[in-house]
This record gives C-alpha cells, structure tokens and sequence, in this order.
C-alpha cells in the first residue's frame, strides 16, 4: 500500500475546499481548475469551490469522450479533459517580441505582459508529472523558455489523487499515478465514505505548509491514512490499460524497418490531435509576422506537431512524407529516444492522445503490437538454426 | 511615385466575387495595400485600368469557358507572381459538381436557347491550366491570410500559411472536438487549415471549406463517419461540396459512393 507519512498528512472537510481556493486567491494566483465547458471537463477560471463539476463524471474510450452528472457529491469524481497544465505554462500561441520603425532604427522590445502567478487546482498526479517532464525540457536543457520559467517559478500545484481512473489511463505503467508521491505544493485525496466528505491534505513544500497553516485542518488519523492508501491501491487496480516499458527503448529502435508501422500509418489522420492534447509535447514553430506598411512586426511562438509535413521540412522538402514515418517518429519519441535526449520518459500515461484522436489509436496496444512482432522476429532467429 | 509601386491586378473567373470581397472586407489594411502598391486592375474597387505587367496578380475563380483557357495564359504572360484565391480557383468550387454529370442536359434544361451557350464540361483550378506561383484556398479564403500573402509578395519572402489540418487550429484555440466529445461528423482531420477552426467553436463540424490538407488520408475518416452513424450518401455529400474536385476528396467520395453500391 502507498506509504503516507502521518506527521505531513492533515484532514480537511469537505467545505474547506472552497477556503483553500478564496486564499490562494487573495494571495495573488489566478486560481485555475476543472470546470465543465464545451460538454468537457476543462482546466479554467475556478473563483470559489461552486465552479467545480461536483457530481459529474467522465466516460472515456478511444476516440470517444462524454461527461454526465450523477448526483454524487465529490468534487473530483472524473479524470483529465483535453486541456492540461500545458495550456498554461506552455500555451498554444505566446509572442516573443515586438519590433517597430522608429525613423530609421529599428526598437524591439520583448513581450511587455507580465508573467501568469497561476494556481493549478486539482491537477491530476499524469499532469503533475508531465509538468516535471516538461521542466527537463524547456528549463533544464541549453536553452531556457523565458516565458516558461517565469511562470513556472510562480506557479502553485494542488494535485488531487485519482479514485476512480477513466477508460484511457495508464499511469501505471509510466510511475506517474494514480497517485502523486512528488511534484506538488499539497496533494488532496477525496474521501467521501460513511466517515463523512473530507480530504487527506499531503504537504510537499513550504508554501504548501503555510497555505494547510492558514485552513483549518487536523491531524489525519491512522484509519483516514488507511483509507487513502486503500483507495489509491483501488485505484491502480482499477487500470485497464498498460504498456510494458521494461526494454521498449531498445524494442523500438529494433523495429524501425517494421512493416507494421505502415499499417498504422494507413489508419492515421495525420491530424495532430495527439501532440496537441499530450501533455508533455512541447514542439512549436516560430513565426515572423509585420504589418503591410513594414513599419511593426511581432515574433510569435505556436504549437506545432510532427504529424504536420512541414515539420520535417528542410531545403527541397519535408523528410518525413508519409503518414507512418510520422507516427513512428512521435511513438518512437516519446516512448524511446527521449530517454536518450532527456533521461526520462515523454508519456505520463494520461491517456489523452488515446481519448482525443478521432479515430482512436491507441498508444498502448501500438507499442505492445510493436513488442510482440520485435520478440516474434527475435524469437525466429533464435530458432533459426 | 505611382510607377514606383508594385502593380496589383485582381482577376475573375467563374466564381462568386466571395474572395475578392474578402478582399475589400480588409478596410483598415486596404488602405495600407493602397499606399505600397499600385492598384492597376480590380474592377471590384476601382474603374482604373491598367495593362500589364503587373506584379502581384490574384486570380479568383476557375476554368469553365473556351474563352476562360485563353484569357488566364494572356493573364500569366503578363503577371509577374500570379496568385489563385479561393476553392474555386484552387479546386474548381462548387461548380465541379458538373464535372460527375452530362453538362450538356444541364444547358439544355436551363436555357431557352443552349445553342448559345459555349461552356466545358469542367470546371477547374487555374493551377490545371497554367504554373500558379501559390495557391490561397478557402471558401472565402481569410482575409488575414490574404493579407499575409499580398504582404509575402510584396516583401518578396514566403507566406506563412500552414498547410495541416483544421484539428491543429481547433486544439489551439482550445476548442473541444465535437467529433470525440459529441459524435458530430467533422471534415477537419483531412482539411486544410485556415479559417481559424470557425465552426467547431460555434459547435459545428468542419464543412471542409479549405479543401483537403497536405496529407489526407480520407479512408480512416469515412470509417469513422460510418462509425458515426452517417449515411453513405451523406458522407458522399459531406466530400462533395466547394471543393468537391479536389482530387483527395473527389477519390474518397468516389469510394464511399462504389462500397455502398
Ligand atoms: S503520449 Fe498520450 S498517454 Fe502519453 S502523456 Fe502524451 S497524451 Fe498522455
Ligand atoms: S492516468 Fe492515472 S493519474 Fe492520470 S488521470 Fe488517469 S488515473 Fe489519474
Ligand atoms: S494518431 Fe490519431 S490523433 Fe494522432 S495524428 Fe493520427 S489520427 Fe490524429
Ligand atoms: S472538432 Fe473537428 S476540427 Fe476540431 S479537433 Fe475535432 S475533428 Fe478536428
């Protein structure tokens, strides 16, 4: 069972939720949480705890996602939209710098608006992740994203602990959930049982303490800890999808000339969808826009993906023509040489690129498809006299 | 000075005048056009006429006369960039429905008179007829792509239009798919983008306006609108409208139309 240390772990009730949102508010953060939007529960503007989906749900598959109400009285009783902590600290458009003509010399300046102070409420223990795993990227490389940092220097994260998985989930097989062990200023486990509605509060930093400071809490109890513990086991349980990772890397790069790649490829879009929802894709393109009169221009960075042909374009063409070169290239990414690139892997196992590709291919059964063909051929040449 | 500007000339074709008004819908940034160019020939603003050469020169609308074929090569000859705006001009527009018929019985039901009418039995894009040095789709195309194009032109760099799918805009203006979210049929996983992903936002699926992307891959598309519950016959329709003679999507509808038979 998941080891939750007692002296850190406090219980809150139910009703304190909606104080923790009013003081991270009134400290300055922009509080940020699931709402329902759009038929979806999205990551927006949460002012108090009453704009909180309490008693919906979410039924997820792939290609396919639907939200309903079920009276119930949890906050927390569904899993991960479209949207992440990506859509905040790394959003899909963001300009870099402004230039003018000023008679004959040129002015830049750079992007004037002062960095978000968000406070993202309710991320679940994928999204937590996925933010580490973008940190590698965008802050811990050779080049640092400005932006980025100044936003996540400021940033607040209260994670919730995930009861009840969506249909997509495969947080186990990427040590990313159901669960949060690391990553978080408070992490919250809804317990709503004969004991009553309360949350377990886990602090993991010290502005996660001054905040728990500031609520009215206790000390958590042998049995309300055991209650967590059991309800985040449940949980893992509870997932139906998984990717065994132990040798992928290698299996994957093995499998570069399969021909079941094409196969793939056949059915694939080529829509972008996937790398849009992931939380963890980072790519963008870098666009020069000026007004007719030459007299402005802004420099502008935006989400791209490498399922776009001009992704891999260079002097004569895009490297990557076909459908499958592209889906090998994304898979291969983030399930082999971004280890290479950034010591980790690039999924958290959300689900999302599962859930939101229209036509529902699904990473875990590719890679395992992927496995099984590598272990086939390596089976025969063992075989082969 | 005015012989110093570049020469704009916009020209029409069979179409609607849809494109070139997106054209004039660009108050604030027309009067901008008119300072750093010289507008030689746009019979739409203004009664001046020019002769060529001209510069930059929009062509709007398709092929569908004898007399249409030889008026776009005297166009080209004169055009120093020549420019094709708008579904019509870049796949042949609504009007390539006549394409998959007899136009012959068309003329004969709609006109008093058909030994009048001198028409072909395509309508297609300028590019089928002559080398068109890019090519602006939509139906209209946006007005703020057409301006970056002029602007591309004018300052003789590439235009930074995208040419992958709608989905791409519709993820990042942070709209939820309505074909996960709500099993609507939407043509934006194979068209082209452009438009800003308009119609998912006001909970619609895309029309396809845009035409087909780089790379569409229809087949998948038509499983999953079968999948959907839509009609063969809808799905047909869905592919053949404003850009119904694009080639991807004149395929697709031909095959969704071939199994259902
Ligand atoms: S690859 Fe898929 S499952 Fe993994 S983090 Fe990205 S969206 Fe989630
Ligand atoms: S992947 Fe795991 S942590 Fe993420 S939402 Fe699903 S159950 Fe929760
Ligand atoms: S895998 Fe799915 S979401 Fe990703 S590009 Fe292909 S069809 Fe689109
Ligand atoms: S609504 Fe349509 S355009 Fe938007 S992501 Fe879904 S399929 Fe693509």
């Amino acid at each position: 069972m998941r080891a939750i240390q007692e002296q850190n772990a406090f219980i809150m009730e139910a009703r304190e939720l909606n104080r923790l949102i009013e003081t991270l508010a009134e400290k300055g953060y922009e509080t940020i949480g699931p709402t329902v939007q759009q038929g979806a529960i999205l990551y927006g503007h949460v002012g108090s705890a009453g704009d909180l989906p309490a008693g919906w749900s979410d039924q997820q598959g792939p290609g396919t996602y639907r939200v309903s109400e079920n009276g119930d009285s949890s906050f927390f009783g569904y899993v991960v939209g479209p949207n992440s902590g990506k859509s905040f600290l790394h959003p899909s458009r963001e300009t870099l710098m402004q230039a003018s003509r000023k008679g004959d010399l040129l002015e830049f300046v750079d992007d004037p608006a002062p960095p978000e102070r968000y406070a993202l409420i309710g991320l679940r223990p994928c999204d937590v992740k996925a933010i580490e795993i973008q940190d590698r990227v965008l802050l811990e490389g050779l080049y640092v994203d400005r932006k980025y940092k100044e936003r996540r220097d400021l940033l607040f994260i209260v994670t919730v602990n995930c009861a009840k998985p969506g249909g997509t989930c495969f947080c186990t097989s990427m040590g990313s959930g159901p669960a949060a062990d690391s990553g978080y200023d408070l992490a919250l486990t809804e317990l709503n049982d004969d004991r009553g509605h309360r949350f377990l509060v886990e602090v993991g930093s010290d502005s996660g303490s001054e905040l728990v400071a500031a609520l009215t809490t206790k000390q958590a109890t042998a049995a309300d800890i055991d209650s967590a513990g059991r309800q985040a086991d449940d949980a893992a349980e509870a997932i139906s999808k998984s990717i065994d990772t132990t040798g992928l890397r290698e299996q994957l790069y093995d499998s570069l000339d399969s021909p079941y790649w094409e196969k793939i490829g056949a059915r694939c879009l080529a829509c972008t969808n996937c790398t849009m929802v992931c939380p963890t894709c980072f790519c963008t393109n870098v666009q020069d826009v000026s007004d007719l009169a030459g007299n402005s221009a802004e420099r502008i960075q935006i989400w791209d993906s490498c399922f776009n042909a001009e992704f891999s374009g260079l002097h004569g063409g895009s490297v990557r023509q076909s459908i499958h070169s592209r889906y090998r290239q994304w898979m291969t990414h983030k399930l082999a040489s971004w280890e290479d690139q950034f010591d980790t892997l690039g999924c958290v196992g959300c689900g999302r690129c599962i859930t939101w590709c229209p036509v529902g291919i699904d990473i875990t059964e590719e890679a395992n498809t992927i496995r099984k063909r590598a272990g086939q051929l390596a089976g025969t040449v063992e075989d082969a006299p | 000075m005015a012989n110093n500007r570049p020469k704009l000339a916009v020209f029409k074709f069979a179409s609607c005048d849809g494109c070139q008004l997106s054209l004039l819908d660009c108050e604030d940034e027309l009067l901008a056009v008119a300072g750093k160019v010289h507008i030689a020939h746009f019979p739409e603003a203004s009664r001046e006429s020019v002769r060529g050469p001209y510069d930059v020169t929009l062509v709007e609308g398709s092929i569908t006369t004898p007399d249409d074929v030889e008026r776009i090569q005297k166009i080209r000859r004169r055009s120093k960039m020549l420019v094709t705006i708008g579904a019509c001009a870049t796949s042949g527009g609504i009007q390539a429905l006549r394409n998959f018929r007899d136009v012959k019985e068309f003329t004969s039901i709609v006109y008093a008179h058909p030994e009048y009418i001198r028409t072909l039995e395509t309508s297609t894009a300028i590019a089928d007829h002559i080398p068109v040095d890019f090519e602006l789709r939509g139906c209209p195309v946006n007005k703020y792509q057409l301006i970056e194009v002029l602007n591309a032109m004018l300052w003789g760099r590439k235009p930074q239009i995208e040419s992958g799918s709608v989905c791409v805009e519709c993820k990042r203006r942070g709209t939820v798919c309505v074909m996960v979210a709500q099993g609507m049929a939407c043509l934006g996983p194979v068209t082209h983008a452009g438009c800003g992903a308009i119609c998912p936002a006001y909970n619609r699926g895309c029309y396809g306006c845009f035409g087909p992307q780089e790379t569409a891959n229809m087949d998948p598309l038509s499983e999953k609108l079968a999948g959907l519950g839509v009609l063969a016959t809808n799905i047909a329709r869905l592919y053949s409208t404003f850009n119904a003679g694009a080639e991807p999507f004149e395929k697709a509808r031909r095959q969704v139309e071939a199994t259902n038979n």
